[in-house]
């Protein structure tokens, strides 16, 4: 290491400061956005309140007014609980859009990689044809379980003899089980229309219409995916370093690379199954994380969580003002606008590879 | 690290190292795919011997058989073919000069912005277009040809680089996607399933006009594939070692990945986006040969391989018609799956 920091020893400009006090307070600003977005997300939809009604809506005795009583009801069981989504669900995909690019050194990995998108899509769908589910409070544990049982097998077939060391058995195992499942839910699909007509609107991706009991399961999820993903940070940077060099600093690989494609599963499956499969925000958000705060990914894979969350959320409140009174998937709008955006940021140069 | 030495073969200009394990496989994955072909023909209502069908292929067959193969299972075996060659290769080339074994027409957007044109045409029209035979397949042509030169185009900046077309390209797919998903979740419940039906890929009921039309595009494009190739394999080491060999790197590039649009365009028009044989051919062909890059003729192969014998299977094993583009995937996905597992074993064994 003090090679490196010889070499570096004139470089930094007095003007640039202390490049971890620039991090933490870029962190700290783009809390302050969250949450600036989160009042937003209270405020916009297809009836707008004013932010005054939704401090009454939240915290206002249960009166007689027929008004208030209204607006209670909207805040407290529309407003509330897909802000809330939109932000644990953001920051999941986002830490795991990080978080797997940095395990498989692929750019263009995503947090459908490791099955948990098609195994969520496929218990939908096989819900829906068996049971007959309409109601998505039901199917979502389906997509649960999906989720979850998708990652156990991704992770146990590439971890069989050596695998748990190379990161691209990790991705092709992941694109094999996800190929396998994709056609399931097709083939059920086309025999069943009435799977059909629910995976559609599961594959848009939203975080409308869901309930707290649904996303009070995929916060817990979450932060155990989180605590791990953060243990997580410091292995990576090493494990970056290639296997050698980072087995040489005392590093379990296996440990290491088994950490967070747990973390993974866990960040990306929860979120899936509540808010169905947005893959492209996470891999957008980690290379947007990437380039504010360079290769470091103590600081990289937080930057991701916050950015996530906060695309999500901008992207459901677009998705509420763009066809008002209708709304647009938060899912659509993210890369219908996201991705001309970052494909913008693409050719302007601003990423480097993984 | 196998330390045996393989003899370099010279014949005029040409020049090449003969290794006898890669042109068995190739060997081998070409006779698989001719009896597949053959097997395919062979299998339907009533079985023809496969000796019939030799015959008949080479112009000595009898007039009944002749009449049932030409006219009505040839094209079908053909569209097979075709679609299988051209999809693994395709595949092949866009993993080698992206150097990213994710990297697949799939991958760089091509065939969602196919899948999204034909989408369109279906919702759109209601239906109406979809019983001719030439609007659906000539509306995915041009969906997948303008999406690929749009990625191309976008990802151009003094030059073509690995790294910002995937990219790219991963981007315009994500746009392309959520198009469809829009235009499906607008749409009526009907129209869903009949887009759903040429989403998945299927190889019934072809005509030869069909055939003509992409044997024609197909046997050009890779002919010029194939003149091209030999200056692919020095562009594996980087685009500094591969100009110091006398490369022209960019126009290599922009030419091979030009034919991979345009091969995945042709395939996608023909038989539908069947999933994953672009992703999973040149994979497993790949391992099959024991080379470190994605070998473009044993691609192609397999890719028709896997694309008639899962016709094959979706016709005969599988009751209720499933389409062929499930049947690959649900074939395909498990193979590549095995493949990995075998090695792990055997490298850890």
């Amino acid at each position: 290491m003090s090679i490196v920091e010889e070499q570096r020893g004139p470089a930094p400009a007095p003007a640039a400061g202390n490049p971890r006090q620039r991090r933490l307070a870029g962190l700290a600003c783009l809390v302050a956005l969250l949450a600036a977005a989160a009042v937003l997300s209270l405020v916009v939809g297809a009836r707008s309140l004013t932010p005054a009604e939704v401090w009454q809506g939240l915290f206002g005795e249960p009166g007689t007014d027929q008004r208030l009583t209204e607006i209670t009801l909207i805040v407290q069981t529309l407003r509330v609980p897909r802000t809330v989504l939109a932000v644990v669900a953001g920051i999941a995909l986002g830490m795991a859009g990080a978080l797997i690019q940095g395990h498989t050194r692929n750019p263009i990995a995503d947090t459908g990689l490791l099955g948990v998108n098609s195994g969520a899509s496929f218990a939908v769908v096989l819900a829906v044809y068996l049971f007959g589910l309409q109601n998505p409070v039901q199917y979502l544990w389906f997509a649960f379980l999906g989720a979850g049982a998708a990652g156990v097998v991704v992770f146990g077939l590439s971890s069989l003899g050596r695998g748990a060391g190379n990161p691209l058995t990790l991705v092709l195992a992941g694109q094999g089980v996800t190929i396998f499942l994709t056609a399931m839910t097709g083939a059920i699909a086309l025999a069943d229309k009435q799977a059909l007509d629910v995976l559609r609107f599961f594959n848009a991706g939203s975080v409308q219409g869901v309930g707290y009991d649904v996303i009070g399961l995929a916060a817990v999820f979450v932060a155990a995916g989180v605590v791990l993903a953060l243990f997580n940070l410091p292995a990576i940077n090493l494990l970056n370093l290639g296997d050698d060099v980072a087995r040489g600093l005392g590093v379990n690989i296996a440990l290491g690379r088994t950490i967070g494609v747990v973390a993974v599963t866990l960040l990306a499956g929860a979120a899936t199954a509540a808010c169905g499969p947005i893959a492209f925000l996470g891999l957008m958000v980690a290379h947007i994380a990437r380039w504010l705060t360079g290769p470091d990914y103590r600081f990289l894979v937080p930057y991701a969580g916050l950015l996530g969350a906060l695309v999500l959320l901008v992207a459901d409140i677009t998705g509420r003002l763009v066809v008002r009174p209708a709304e647009l998937q938060a899912g659509i709008v993210i890369a219908l606008i996201g991705a001309p955006f970052f494909a913008a940021l693409v050719w302007l140069g601003k990423f480097r590879q993984a | 690290m196998s330390a045996q030495m393989h003899p370099g073969v010279r014949v005029g200009g040409w020049s090449w190292v003969w290794r006898p394990w890669i042109a068995l496989v190739t060997v081998l994955l070409a006779a698989a795919t001719f009896l597949v072909f053959c097997v395919s023909i062979s299998v339907g209502d009533f079985t023809i011997e496969l000796t019939a069908v030799v015959k008949t292929l080479v112009g000595q067959g009898e007039r009944v058989d002749e009449f049932v193969i030409m006219d009505l299972r040839m094209p079908r075996a053909l569209v097979g073919l075709i679609a299988g060659l051209a999809l693994g290769i395709s595949g092949a080339l866009t993993q080698s000069i992206a150097r990213n074994p994710l990297a697949s027409p799939d991958v760089l957007g091509i065939t969602s912005g196919a899948s999204a044109t034909a989408v369109f045409v279906v919702t759109a029209s209601g239906g109406a277009a979809i019983g001719g035979s030439l609007g659906l397949p000539a509306a995915a042509l041009l969906g997948g040809l303008l999406t690929g030169f749009l990625v191309y185009f976008l990802a151009w900046k003094k030059g073509i680089d690995g790294f910002r077309l995937i990219l790219i390209g991963v981007s315009v797919n994500a746009a392309m996607q959520a198009l469809t998903t829009w235009l499906l979740a607008l749409a009526d419940i009907r129209d869903v399933a009949r887009a759903q039906a040429w989403l998945v890929g299927s190889l019934n009921a072809r005509s030869w006009t069909e055939v003509w039309t992409s044997l024609w595009l197909a046997a050009a494009l890779v002919l010029v594939v194939l003149f091209v190739s030999f200056q692919l394999k020095p562009m594996h080491f980087g685009d500094d070692v591969a100009a110091g060999l006398g490369v022209r790197h960019s126009a290599v590039r922009a030419v091979l990945l030009l034919c991979a649009v345009l091969l995945a365009s042709v395939a996608v028009s023909a038989a539908g986006p069947v999933p994953f044989i672009a992703l999973v051919a040149p994979q497993i062909a790949m391992r099959l040969q024991r080379s470190p890059v994605p070998p473009l003729v044993a691609s192609g192969l397999f890719g028709a391989v896997l694309l008639i014998s899962s016709d094959l299977i979706a016709r005969t094993v599988l009751p209720g018609g499933l389409p062929v583009g499930i049947v690959t995937a649900i074939i395909g996905g498990p193979f590549l799956v095995y493949l990995l597992v075998r090695a792990n074993l055997k490298r850890s064994a």
